[in-house]
């Protein structure tokens, strides 16, 4: 009889550092992701913020610029619904004004465009890096809460399902690539 | 910034990862980061001063070879004292999957993590069998990088989730700037790799070479490498034995002079390879290239457009298009030309940018890398063993 208990007890002492155990590789695999995506917010505003600045600047034509404000203010403004619409639609943006080279040659000439350039370059590559990792975190935090021991002992308490941020990140061609 | 390296293999022994290793660790420094490097190496090996050691890898079988690789209590104790000591922003890991040093600074570490993945193998049941056991340790990786296409997807189809592809680095002016050497020039083939290792391809190139000589009676051909010389030219009819120059172990000097001064450059590897930095480094130095169409080096020469491609394995196909290489010294120069444009990007000016700005991508917002005290009660037990050392 105190043997079966003590069998008992132990058996549940083992599923209980187990679970333990399970609940901080998910707590961390939490904030993982939210690491991931105040990255990935960074890099999508500072990607806006250099638009913003190209537009207003002058050194393109005035229709490019209008385009250009345009989609990087659409994309500042977006709330949480509407923002991998809107984030992808400055992607497109950027690559219909920078899919001639003539362009990209165009900001690089005017005064202070060398580093603005540079820095357009370097957001437009950091976005798609960003969001990588983003959604890399994302699918390991799902397919941990997928499983069993996670859902019947409900580990992952009330945070909100892990969901993937969706957009359209090709950079235009003449920018993000290099000589 | 304050980084910290973990290399897998041996310090002591020459390999792809540790050279790749070691020349981001000295880039990173020469941009003035502060970077520590954790490697196992023998305790009497003189280090440079970047590197700490992680104690002597032990031979063991694995993967169908015998691999140097750390574990056990002393290592991942070693691995918790250089996490602690050196409170880095954030930590560079190379071959996390494989079982040594990578693994287990995977385990021991939380914080931004940074994580390159360097072979390709094929899907092996040890791997899915592993599965379970590596993937706590890997989902602590919040950036993945991969050093190819090819290898993004074969780490995507073992590990699932998603890589960036950030290619090895070259110093390309290094190899650029290396003088010819007179004696290895003139009509010369050039042929760098283990000679006994047969996915290296010496002996599809062996099988092609007579066709060559045939054609091209003046050809010479180059080998630098370890091995059994008479072994690798047993296939060949003894009078073109003399045609083949073996220069044994070449320093990195010598290996820019040899590139500089061949005709063509040939890689006829048969497989087994990720990325092909001779292809880079044959590139930067001017060589005309011959290589196999594996599917890394494709990517390399950028579909044939800065190299010749031939079929893989298939001696008549090298030979033919060493022929029409050789004979065809404008067509060299095109490629010579192409493909010194096109390895600006493997340039370490340009990797190091982009491994920059992963580990900023990973440290903005995120705190420093710690030891991770969730990890289990054996790592910990460890920590209390080595005290003295």
């Amino acid at each position: 009889m105190i043997e079966t208990l003590v069998w008992t007890a132990l058996a549940l002492a083992v599923i209980g550092v187990y679970l333990s155990w399970t609940a901080g590789r998910l707590d961390r695999l939490h904030s993982r992701m939210d690491a991931a995506r105040a990255a990935l917010d960074a890099q999508l505003l500072r990607r806006a913020s250099v638009v913003i600045e190209v537009a207003a600047s002058g050194a393109l034509d005035p229709a490019s610029s209008i385009v250009l404000y345009e989609a990087a203010h659409a994309a500042r403004q977006a709330d949480e619904e509407h923002r991998e619409v809107a984030e992808s639609e400055l992607s497109q943006a950027l690559r219909a004004v920078f899919a001639d080279a003539a362009q990209v040659e165009a900001v690089r000439e005017a005064p202070g465009g060398e580093a603005a350039a540079e820095e357009l370059a370097a957001a437009v590559r950091r976005v798609p890096m960003a969001r990588r990792f983003h959604n890399d975190a994302v699918r390991a935090a799902r397919a941990l809460r997928r499983h069993r021991k996670v859902r019947w002992f409900r580990l992952a308490g009330h945070a909100p399902f892990p969901l993937a941020f969706e957009m359209d990140d090709e950079p235009p061609v003449d920018l993000a690539d290099r000589p | 910034m304050k980084i910290g390296i973990v290399c897998p293999y041996s310090w002591d022994v020459p390999g792809g990862v540790q050279f790749h290793i070691r020349d981001l660790a000295e880039h990173l420094i020469r941009l003035g980061h502060e970077v520590s490097v954790l490697a196992p190496a023998d305790d009497d090996t003189p280090l440079p001063p970047y590197v700490v050691s992680a104690g002597r890898a032990v031979p063991v079988p694995y993967n169908g070879s015998v691999a140097r690789l750390n574990f056990g209590f002393l290592s991942a104790a070693r691995v918790r004292r250089w996490l602690h000591e050196g409170v880095f922003d954030v930590i560079h890991i190379h071959e996390p999957a494989s079982p040594s040093l990578g693994l287990l600074a995977c385990w021991a570490a939380q914080g931004p993590i940074v994580a390159t993945f360097h072979t390709s193998n094929p899907r092996s049941r040890a791997m899915i069998a592993a599965y379970p056991i590596l993937q706590p340790a890997l989902e602590k990786i919040s950036a993945r990088i991969a050093v190819s296409e090819y290898a993004r997807r074969t780490l995507v189809e073992h590990l699932g989730g998603d890589a960036v592809v950030i290619p090895n680095g070259v110093d390309v002016d290094f190899f650029a700037s290396a003088e010819p050497k007179a004696e290895w020039g003139g009509r010369t083939l050039g042929f760098i790799g283990r000679i006994d290792e047969p996915r290296k391809g010496l002996p599809v190139l062996m099988a092609a070479f007579p066709e060559i000589a045939r054609e091209c009676p003046d050809v010479r051909l180059l080998v630098a490498g370890r091995g059994d010389e008479e072994e690798a030219v047993a296939s060949l009819p003894p009078e073109l034995r003399s045609r083949v120059e073996f220069l044994g172990m070449v320093s990195d000097e010598d290996k820019a002079r040899l590139l500089r001064s061949v005709d063509v450059y040939v890689a006829p590897n048969t497989g087994g390879e990720s990325f092909g930095i001779i292809l880079v480094e044959a590139l930067s130095a001017g060589a005309a290239v011959l290589a196999s169409d594996l599917d890394a080096f494709a990517q390399v020469l950028d579909q044939g457009a800065a190299g010749e491609l031939f079929a893989n394995e298939d001696a008549g196909a090298l030979a033919a298009a060493a022929v029409a290489l050789l004979r065809d010294p404008a067509r060299r120069a095109e490629l010579s030309a192409r493909g010194s444009a096109h390895v600006r990007r493997f340039d370490w000016s340009t990797v190091g940018a982009d491994i920059l700005a992963v580990y900023e991508t990973v440290t903005d917002g995120a705190s420093a890398v710690a030891a991770d005290e969730r990890a289990p009660l054996r790592t910990r037990l460890g920590l209390t063993r080595d005290t003295s050392a």
